[in-house]
């Protein structure tokens, strides 16, 4: 570009030399002979461009957000949210973390009890992570009425993160599955569903929790 | 050039481009490219036959994506990964820069969820790799960090703790395509306690690696 640039303030500058040069030789009639005697001051570098064709966007990353719900084991059914970002290497494979939030109810024990509290407010709290691989198993197209097709992919995803609840984090397995539709070119609508297991001895004795989720997000490719 | 109506090789080619027509190149998503010809009509077309076409300057067009070559030549690695920390399971993410094909400067975030205490752990640290563009290859690396640990809420003992560590590691990577690796890694720490002893944990991990 510099270079380019430094080319053409030359050949302005010549330019305006050779101008009055010129003019001058007109003014003493010998105008005829000149152009074709004359040695050529300036010689025309002519260089073919290297064109630098326009970046495309690349649009691998996607991000979102999702709600549903979650059955946080013997703590019945909550409100979930929480969010998620992926990246997809190939049209088949794809890395997702996501993170998400409920409050748990009570057990039936303490409903039934009336006034035993097993976690105190801010232990009921549910939080995780999960960093999980993904594989678009069945890609294909949706249709909606008779004129629209779109892109959709079911999905299926296993992950490791961690849990926190009760006052602890928990390492925790996340087994998955989904069905992506592309609405328009960036726009994704996703349904999910999600096995996040993990141990806990929150009852006396150790056992595999399994809190199964549904949930419906939607998220942006850029 | 086939067009087809979306992302994926399973979609159908709705339309084909004759020799010597002019696209316009709309976006990249993976390995796919939406183009766009003369009279609008509008279609994915696959990286692999992009690639054979030519500029109007008569250049080939250069489409980002994997190249046989990334192997060696790749700077970046990112891996997500999970194991065993002395008996607690592992969340790591990690990353390296490659300064040569062979030596590495590595750094990565773990997250320790034992049956008595979580923690973190943080190490920063260089490995050779003995032959990088081999499929298989071994490698060995030595670092340091700085290690948290928190006993678990239902236990009744014990404050928080943060010490430094150090390791030496030997692991095996192999290239699973022209994208990813995977990594199996041994690493033996010693973390200086502030008690009299010195305390060795051993961890194993499995990672699986994209690079670029």
């Amino acid at each position: 570009m510099d270079r380019g640039l430094y080319l053409l303030l030359l050949t302005a500058w010549s330019a305006m030399a050779t101008v009055p040069g010129s003019a001058h030789a007109q003014s003493t009639g010998e105008a005829s002979a000149l152009p074709a005697q004359q040695p050529q001051v300036v010689e025309p570098a002519v260089k073919r461009r290297d064109i630098e064709p326009a970046a495309i966007d690349t649009e691998n990353f996607e991000a979102g957000a999702f709600v549903g719900t979650v059955s946080i084991e013997d703590f019945g059914s909550s409100l979930l949210y929480g969010a998620r970002i992926a990246y997809h290497f190939s049209e088949d494979i794809f890395a997702e973390a996501t993170v998400g939030s409920a409050k748990a109810g009570k057990t039936s024990y303490e409903d039934l009890s009336g006034a035993a509290e097993l976690l105190t407010d801010s232990e009921r709290q549910f939080t995780y992570y999960d960093l999980a691989l993904g594989w678009n198993v069945l890609p294909g197209e949706v249709f909606f009425g008779g004129k629209r097709a779109m892109p959709s992919a079911v999905y299926v995803t296993l992950g490791a993160g961690s849990t926190n609840f009760a006052g602890d984090d928990h390492f925790t397995v996340a087994l998955g599955a989904g069905l992506r539709v592309l609405a328009n070119d960036w726009i994704a609508v996703h349904f999910d569903v999600r096995n996040h297991m993990f141990d806990s001895d929150l009852l006396g004795k150790s056992k595999l929790t399994q809190n199964l989720q549904a949930s419906l997000g939607v998220t942006a490719f850029f | 050039m086939d067009l087809r109506s979306g992302p994926g090789r399973g979609f159908p080619a709705t339309f084909s481009i004759e020799r010597s027509a002019s696209i316009e190149l709309l976006r990249q998503r993976t390995d796919w490219i939406k183009v766009r010809t003369g009279n609008g009509r509008e279609g994915w077309v696959h990286r692999a036959q992009l690639e054979r076409t030519l500029t109007p300057s008569g250049a080939a067009v250069a489409i980002a994506g994997p190249q046989p070559e990334a192997r060696t030549e790749h700077r970046w690695e990112v891996s997500l990964g999970t194991g065993d920390f002395g008996g607690a399971n592992i969340v790591a993410v990690s990353g390296a820069y490659a300064v040569t094909p062979s030596l590495q400067a590595r750094a990565d975030v773990q997250h320790l969820l034992g049956n008595y205490s979580n923690g973190w752990l943080g190490t920063a640290g260089i490995a050779h790799v003995f032959a990088p563009d081999w499929r298989v290859s071994p490698f060995v690396g030595v670092g340091g960090g700085v290690l948290t640990v928190k006993p678990k809420a239902t236990l009744v003992q014990a404050e928080d703790r943060t010490d430094t560590t150090a390791y030496a590691a030997l692991g095996v990577r192999g290239f699973l395509t022209n994208r990813f690796l995977l990594q199996g890694e041994y690493r033996s720490y010693v973390v200086f306690t502030s008690r009299d002893d010195n305390e060795e944990i051993d961890e194993w991990t499995v990672a699986f690696t994209y690079f670029f």
